[in-house]
């Protein structure tokens, strides 16, 4: 397979997404060297872990002192739409064995959004993969760029970068807000995980929320 | 082993067990719309309470400070539809401005 970006939109589409995305993968970086993950710590999480709301919240709940079980769980169930977009893609890829383990790991927000787009099951195959591995290898190079420059820092507040993270979930939560009752949702959250940060041990305000998801979720 | 690290590899394994279970399991299994109603506000509810947590939060302690600045141009750029690298790196520049100087 050749990637021509200038005459196959799709590898168009694919490319400007995978790169832009993977450049976010600094953000990461220096997210996780920034609440005390190794280097090696914070790219591995990418390597293996990959998939970017998840790696926050494992960085985010452990650098505030919480316990590895918050930590897991965050993770487990913010990854679990992954799940709904190997669903969605495993009869249009149809791969067995060890393409699917690596299929599977590519499978995140971006190659399914983009595969989705497309209108042939060529074309979706072609965007999923061109995007998932090209999220893949931008997102691993800029996070190991974002946490050895985020280790040549001192104090993280003298660069922003504690008002970075937050704002990093602020760019990913955004666009998952279309109406009303989302924005409603938000901030009962926001509120509920604040209530609780006195009270509760670390973690333990952000995994509660989700008995929110399951209040507003229950009737349609 | 720290906690660190057993964070690190149990997530890795439940991400991945989750992205595979998806291209394994028969589709009527997770196909329901009362779950994937539920599903679709998880990340909204646990990405919120991380903005909230992270930028009012210190240890146990609620506090205003030069976060809450740099959030606030996060939104005001993702109002304006900027890209990530923006709303990012605007956030961080009014943040560290603000703890520097004052």
């Amino acid at each position: 397979m050749s990637i021509n970006p200038r005459s196959n939109p799709v590898d168009r589409t694919a490319l400007s997404v995978a790169f832009t995305v993977g450049l976010y993968g600094a953000a990461f970086g220096a997210a996780g060297v920034t609440a005390g993950f190794s280097i090696l710590q914070t790219c591995l999480l990418s390597l293996l872990l990959f998939s970017g709301a998840s790696q926050f919240a494992v960085v985010g709940i452990m650098g505030a002192g919480g316990a590895a079980i918050s930590a897991i769980a965050t993770a487990t169930l913010l990854g679990f739409r992954n799940a709904l977009y190997g669903l969605q893609m495993a009869p249009i890829l149809k791969v067995n064995g060890i393409r699917r383990i690596l299929s599977a790991q590519i499978t995140i927000d971006e190659s399914t959004a983009v595969a989705t787009l497309q209108e042939n099951d060529s074309d979706m195959r072609r965007g999923f993969y061109i995007t998932g591995i090209g999220v893949y290898i931008f997102w691993n190079i800029f996070t190991y760029l974002g946490a050895l420059g985020a280790s040549a820092i001192g104090d993280p507040a003298v660069w922003g970068l504690d008002a970075a993270v937050p704002a990093a979930f602020c760019g990913l939560v955004w666009p998952r807000l279309k109406n009303k009752k989302q924005f409603i949702i938000s901030a009962s959250a926001i509120a509920l995980a604040l209530l609780l940060t006195p009270i509760a041990p670390a973690g333990v305000p952000i995994i509660a929320t989700v008995l929110l998801a399951v209040i507003f979720g229950w009737k349609k | 082993m720290t906690a660190i690290w057993i964070a690190v590899i149990g997530a890795s394994v439940t991400a991945f067990l989750n992205k595979y279970i998806g291209h394994s399991v028969p589709e009527q299994w997770l196909d329901r719309p009362r779950f994937k109603r539920i599903n679709t506000l998880v990340p909204i509810v646990l990405l919120s309470a991380l903005v909230g947590v992270q930028t009012f939060a210190h240890k146990k302690e609620l506090l205003i400070d030069h976060r809450l600045a740099g959030v606030g141009v996060a939104l005001l750029a993702l109002k304006f539809k900027a890209p990530f690298p923006v709303v990012v790196i605007s956030a961080a520049v009014t943040s560290a401005a603000i703890y520097n100087w004052f």
